[in-house]
């Protein structure tokens, strides 16, 4: 028996943890101690945040490797990790540290920034709220895509990895209660990469794979 | 006032308001006070003049109260202020009594209001004190510091601290700006309003009547600086440029900030930058009175350039006032300017003259980047510091303070998906 879907929106509000960095070193310490909640901000909270995307490094450490460390290569390596490859923050975490430290075992210098320019870890809070927006029919659905608040998007295609048994999104769940009619649409939905993207260009993949299921809606 | 949010709605879109509406739904009636040490003059009475009506019409019970102290109150908060930005500014037991004084004055005055409120809100140094004569309290109280307070002198700072460490929750404008508390420290940016005189629309015609006024010559590319006439802000370094850029492109330069005759660091300023500029009739100093703002806004919407070479910074938001009028601003590379400028995207991040003379001469040379440049930094500021946003932070920072510390706050959604 399927259910109606109900239509959520989001808003976020940042706040400092109070540690910083100035140096590849001190990042790594911080790293290792810093609430779950930053790790997950600092990867994820970026395409919440409305600001410059940039298109090189779509995690703050990256970012922050290249712009203030001046230490390209510490910086691709870290861009390249994909959060969604790992079950939880900790092994995220394991991850960003491991690779923080093979880099200073091969430097002979730790790369430091200027004062003014230290990473400063930050996390959040999310605030989720009902839009009063209902949908019965994936048919109804395709067509209320386009106008999804961008807030929705994050709740129910990427926040929902943290809060689903299955870490799936929202939509795929919600679509597999159809008894199997859109198994194929499932399937297209969870092979979009949230990652390495923007909101709204998620918004527009998740619109595209509705529009061309071949089974029709 | 009717219908300010349509009025954003007009600029922001419909979905931004309908956002506000359905994260303000749970606080109506609430009652949240506002209060902060001056009605006029100044970004937080600029700011507080827009919120509070939008918070009403947004359905929250909402008031603004200002507290009253004498010359010595002020002198002494003036003092408070510059020593947080990190001057060496000793203040004397007697005027620190009288400041605490002053905050139980204004306590007593306010008691009926502040005890019933459910979230106050207080704003800078100046009325902090309040929440330690509040005793047995039932709203939440936050302190919102609007000054960069990374470098603070310590013994001012040490004694400040006594009395904002028992706060529910504090708020800074940025990252580097805060000051370790036993409570959440919450970042919101600020923002700026599209519809105040600042930065509302100009007619064509109006824009080219105060360009007139001042003899700027249409022909010729404008570049501009607004900003008070403080070292900080490097106005010498500014004709430096403009004389790089002279070399090789004709070029007008506006050096445009509020008046400086109750300012004597302003006034020296003010001559050293006239004498540096000597005569040159494409240098234009404009010393305006602090209500120009229509004009202000008509000389940036008449540049072809905005130029912020501040040495120091605290948040820079004639930066986004720029940008928003589609402007490229070629900005120093320091405090907040940081998170209103990316390099090469909207503008560009320098540390020289040179440097500033040599991206404006890019420019220049280059109409179309310079154009391009302009719209993404428009809607750069659309997407993030519009006041809208502003209210957005707000109302999620209320709702997040009454519901706890959870990562992930979901407001009555029973059988949630």
């Amino acid at each position: 028996m399927s259910e109606e879907f109900r239509i959520l929106d989001c808003a976020l509000i940042t706040i400092s943890t109070g540690e910083q960095a100035q140096n590849l070193r001190e990042l790594r310490d911080r790293l290792l101690v810093t609430h779950t909640g930053s790790i997950y901000y600092h990867f994820w909270g970026v395409m919440l945040r409305h600001t410059y995307v940039d298109p090189e490094y779509q995690n703050d450490f990256a970012v922050w490797a290249s712009h203030a460390l001046h230490d390209h290569v510490i910086a691709e390596r870290l861009s390249l990790i994909d959060p969604n490859e790992h079950l939880s923050i900790e092994d995220l975490r394991r991850e960003i540290v491991e690779i923080i430290e093979q880099h200073l075992y091969e430097r002979e210098h730790v790369p430091w920034t200027r004062t003014g320019d230290q990473f400063q870890f930050t996390r959040s809070q999310i605030v989720v709220f009902d839009t009063k927006q209902r949908v019965t029919s994936p048919d109804e659905f395709r067509n209320l895509i386009p106008r999804l608040p961008l807030g929705s998007i994050f709740y129910h295609f990427i926040d929902s990895r943290r809060r689903t048994a299955e870490s799936k999104n929202d939509f795929s769940i919600w679509l597999s209660t159809f008894d199997g009619r859109y198994n194929e649409l499932i399937e297209m939905l969870n092979t979009i990469d949230p990652y390495f993207t923007t909101l709204s260009s998620l918004r527009d993949e998740i619109a595209d794979a509705f529009c061309s299921f071949e089974g029709g809606l | 006032m009717d219908n300010m949010l349509d009025n954003y709605a007009e600029i922001v879109g419909y979905e931004v308001i309908d956002h506000l509406k359905q994260l303000a739904a749970p606080l109506k009636g609430m009652k949240i006070i506002h209060v902060n040490s001056t009605k006029e003059g100044g970004g937080v009475a600029e700011i507080l003049n827009r919120l509070i009506p939008l918070k009403i019409e947004l359905g929250i019970d909402a008031s603004w109260e200002v507290i009253k102290g004498n010359s010595e109150f002020y002198q002494c908060t003036k003092k408070m202020h510059n020593s947080l930005q990190g001057n060496r500014d000793d203040i004397s037991e007697a005027l620190l009594k009288n400041y605490e004084e002053t905050g139980r004055q204004n306590y007593e005055e306010l008691k009926e209001k502040l005890q019933a409120a459910d979230v106050v809100f207080i704003h800078d140094p100046q009325p902090a004190p309040l929440l330690s004569f509040a005793q047995g309290r039932k709203g939440k109280w936050l302190w919102r510091c609007h000054i960069d307070v990374s470098h603070p002198y310590r013994p001012v700072w040490k004694y400040i601290r006594k009395f904002v460490e028992s706060y529910d929750a504090s708020i800074w404008s940025l990252s580097t700006f805060t000051q370790p508390m036993p409570h959440p420290l919450y970042l919101i940016p600020p923002s700026i309003d599209p519809l105040s005189e600042k930065n509302i629309e100009l007619t064509t015609e109006e824009v080219d009547s105060v360009l007139a006024r001042h003899n700027i010559n249409r022909e010729l590319p404008v570049i501009t600086q607004i900003s008070r006439f403080d070292r900080f802000k490097d106005p010498v370094g500014v004709i430096k440029s403009y004389r790089h850029i002279r070399k090789s492109i004709p070029v007008q330069l506006i050096l445009a900030g509020g008046g400086a005759t109750d300012d004597p660091e302003g006034a020296e300023v003010l001559k050293e930058v006239g004498e540096f500029a000597g005569d040159d009739p494409d240098i234009h100093i404009l010393e305006l009175p602090p209500d120009a703002h229509r004009e202000i806004n008509a000389l940036q919407r008449g540049s072809d350039i905005i130029i912020q070479k501040s040495l120091r910074e605290g948040f820079g938001l004639t930066v986004s006032e720029g940008l928003w009028k589609g402007k490229p601003v070629v900005a120093g590379n320091t405090g907040g300017i940081k998170l209103q400028v990316i390099d090469h995207y909207n503008g560009f991040l320098v540390n020289t003259s040179e440097g500033a003379a040599l991206r404006i001469r890019y420019l220049l040379k280059h109409r179309d980047i310079l154009e391009d440049m302009g719209g993404k930094a428009h809607q750069f500021v659309l997407d993030n510091f519009l006041i809208t946003r502003h209210l957005r932070e707000y109302l999620t920072l209320v709702v997040a303070l009454l519901h706890g510390s959870d990562e992930r706050i979901e407001l009555e959604l029973p059988g949630n998906r």
